[in-house]
């Protein structure tokens, strides 16, 4: 990349969520203390397994809920210290693609007014009249030929006609029509099938270029963020364990977390025989994390002082981010 | 290899409704022998799950039924058998394992009293022989304090250990073939690497038979010595693992395994098969990848092509591969 330009900054982003216990009160610290930057015109991925907080980071950086710390700042501007009104406007440039095609488009509407509706709810900051039928129909069918689907086909019909693939382009295309700077892509192609979702990821990248966004690409599978990603931030329990590009991630990685969590995925490969580490024992509750380093219950590195205290990113070599007590002086 | 201990041949099951028949399993064919993990690949709806249904009749009638084929488990044909009988194979000769660990066990059940019913059942062993054979068993897949975890609800588990009781089941009373159903798919990259590796160590200690059904071709590369890839209810390639790999026929094989992003690939386009899979109540008349596929020739959109052998065990059903 020429110009790194932070569209967004996130530092120090907790969210913890109350659960109450008979008569105490308990929170879930989903995330803890994480602190990111995003740059225009990158994809950022998140990987970690489920329950790591990835998904809940995401809709904070959208401020889909009250943080419990820290600032996000999206171009420049605190998203949390905006007035109802002007948070409306800066929404327009941030949106959200589902994991779950189907149950994130309304049943009882058809695709051109699912795709329509966001127009509709920004209609100050459009730069054409909303009562201008014949414009918005125009726009509304060009996004949808973007995302691949025919409006003369689709638009009239309802989500439950399409199949995954095509119900998760509907979702695409009701994110870009207001022609955002970033999207968030949560676990965008998980639940589709292998020859769909490949349709799916070349579709985000095609429009990357087209609307020149910003991704931030949420995800569980491995070999789906390092085909798609730049950069990838690993999360565990609620933090980043490691930060890099994504060659140096895959080449080089540093936290034993992402050693595991590189070596577990299976190679479609029969010829590939590789050393696998197994993780002993499952990922504990986020609840009742466990003192000092969050991983230190299952990590096969451990050391004497890893359980006491938490450790802090430290940089390893330039962009490469690890938070691990073996990288402390 | 040695003899075969599953054989399906031509198993056809429909399902039938107001709107048409579906023919979910079409000519299904193949085997496995002891000791040896099959995978069955495909995308969802392709039939993988409903064929291995069909093999333990567990089919809901209507609308389903098997109207066609063989079912052979040591040469004995399954669909001859009589209730009675075949449920003296179910959970013992062949057991199953599912997706869900989370609804396949009872809520209301303790793990062990779930464990030990199979025991007692077809094992005919008593209450105190049962639970020290459960404990065993529970010990076997790698349950830690599998004394007190004995007596405690499925809700008190996490998914891994769900699915870890739930092959402790399968395995208790040493079935012959065992078919998984998408056993790791709701699992965590961690935690599908113990169960897998679990399933590998417990195959060659036991020499049960495995049929892995999935639709991670990664999970068939690194456990199955053989793979059958099906399309839309049936088996369109299938032969050694390796093969399969390197030297793909059937254009729908092919464009799987390219359309998987892989780690070791660069930043490229991925190839992506064009189109969507067809409905199973309006199959077309020919092949039924024709739609999709980049080889069609005119013969293909006519009748469905036969089997036919690329080299020792490699099967494909394509016209690419000759027949008429």
């Amino acid at each position: 990349m020429p110009e790194k330009k932070v569209l967004i900054h996130a530092d120090g982003v907790k969210k913890y969520f109350p659960s109450s216990e008979g008569f105490k009160t308990k929170y879930v610290k989903a995330v803890d203390n994480v602190s990111l930057d995003v740059y225009k015109g990158e994809t950022l991925g998140l990987v970690g397994e489920s329950g790591c907080g990835k998904s809940t980071f995401g809709r904070c950086l959208l401020r889909l809920f009250d943080i419990t710390g820290g600032t996000i700042e999206f171009n420049g501007k605190d998203i949390y210290a905006m007035s109802p009104n002007d948070l409306i406007k800066e929404r327009r440039n941030m949106q959200l693609i589902f994991q779950d095609p189907l149950a994130s488009l309304n049943p009882r509407l058809r695709i051109r007014q699912i795709v329509e509706e966001p127009l509709h709810f920004h209609k100050e900051q459009l730069d054409f009249d909303i009562n201008d039928k014949a414009k918005v129909r125009e726009v509304v069918d060009k996004t949808l030929r973007d995302v691949g689907l025919d409006p003369d086909l689709c638009a009239d019909r309802y989500p439950h006609e399409f199949s995954g693939g095509q119900q998760q382009r509907v979702g695409i295309a009701r994110a870009l029509i207001l022609k955002p700077d970033f999207i968030v892509c949560d676990e965008a192609v998980s639940a589709l099938d292998v020859s769909v979702q490949a349709q799916v990821l070349n579709l985000l990248e095609e429009l990357k270029k087209e609307y020149d966004l910003t991704y931030l690409f949420i995800s569980h599978n491995l070999s789906v963020i390092k085909h798609v990603c730049d950069r990838i931030a690993v999360m565990y329990l609620g933090q980043v364990v490691e930060l890099a590009d994504r060659d140096v991630l895959f080449s080089n990685p540093q936290h034993p977390y992402t050693k595991a969590l590189i070596s577990a995925i299976p190679i479609p490969d029969p010829e590939k025989k590789r050393n696998r580490i197994l993780l002993e024992g499952d990922i504990p509750s986020p609840m009742n994390p466990p003192s000092g380093c969050r991983f230190h219950t299952r990590c096969y590195e451990c050391g004497e002082n890893c359980g006491c205290s938490e450790p802090s990113m430290i940089e390893v070599e330039p962009g490469h981010f690890v938070a691990c007590h073996k990288f402390d002086k | 290899m040695s003899e075969k201990v599953l054989e399906v041949k031509n198993l056809e099951t429909h399902f039938f409704s107001s709107r048409g028949v579906a023919k979910a399993v079409d000519r299904v064919s193949y085997s496995v022998s002891k000791g040896e993990i099959l995978g069955v690949v495909g995308e969802s709806g392709c039939g993988k799950s409903v064929t291995a249904l069909s093999i333990l009749q567990l089919i809901q009638s209507p609308p389903g039924k098997i109207v066609g084929g063989e079912i052979l488990l040591d040469g004995r044909d399954l669909l001859k058998l009589s209730k009675k009988e075949m449920e003296a194979v179910r959970g013992n000769k062949i057991s199953m394992i599912f997706q869900e660990p989370m609804t396949s066990l009872n809520p209301l059940l303790t793990v062990g009293d779930q464990i030990m019913e199979p025991i007692r059942l077809h094992r005919g062993l008593g209450k105190k022989e049962a639970k020290t054979e459960a404990i065993r068993m529970l010990e076997a897949v790698g349950i830690p304090n599998a004394e007190k975890r004995f007596h405690e609800y499925p809700n008190s588990m996490s998914g891994g250990m769900r699915q870890r009781v739930m092959i402790a089941m399968a395995l208790s009373c040493r079935p012959e073939v065992l078919i998984a159903d998408e056993p790791t798919t709701a699992l965590d990259v961690t935690i599908q690497a113990q169960i897998l590796d679990l399933m590998l160590k417990l195959r060659d200690e036991t020499g049960t038979a495995i049929i892995m059904i999935t639709h991670d071709l990664g999970v068939v590369a690194e456990m199955c010595d053989r793979a059958a890839v099906m399309y839309c209810g049936s088996v369109v390639e299938q032969g050694p693992v390796k093969e399969i790999f390197k030297n793909p026929v059937h254009p729908y094989t092919k464009g799987l395994i390219a359309s998987i992003p892989k780690l070791s690939d660069e930043h490229e386009k991925l190839f992506n098969i064009r189109g969507a899979v067809p409905n199973l109540r309006n199959l077309p008349e020919g092949c039924r990848f024709a739609d999709r596929c980049d080889y069609c020739m005119e013969k293909c959109r006519k009748a469905i092509p036969e089997i036919t052998t690329v080299s020792e065990g490699h099967e494909v059903r394509c016209f690419l591969n000759g027949g008429e």
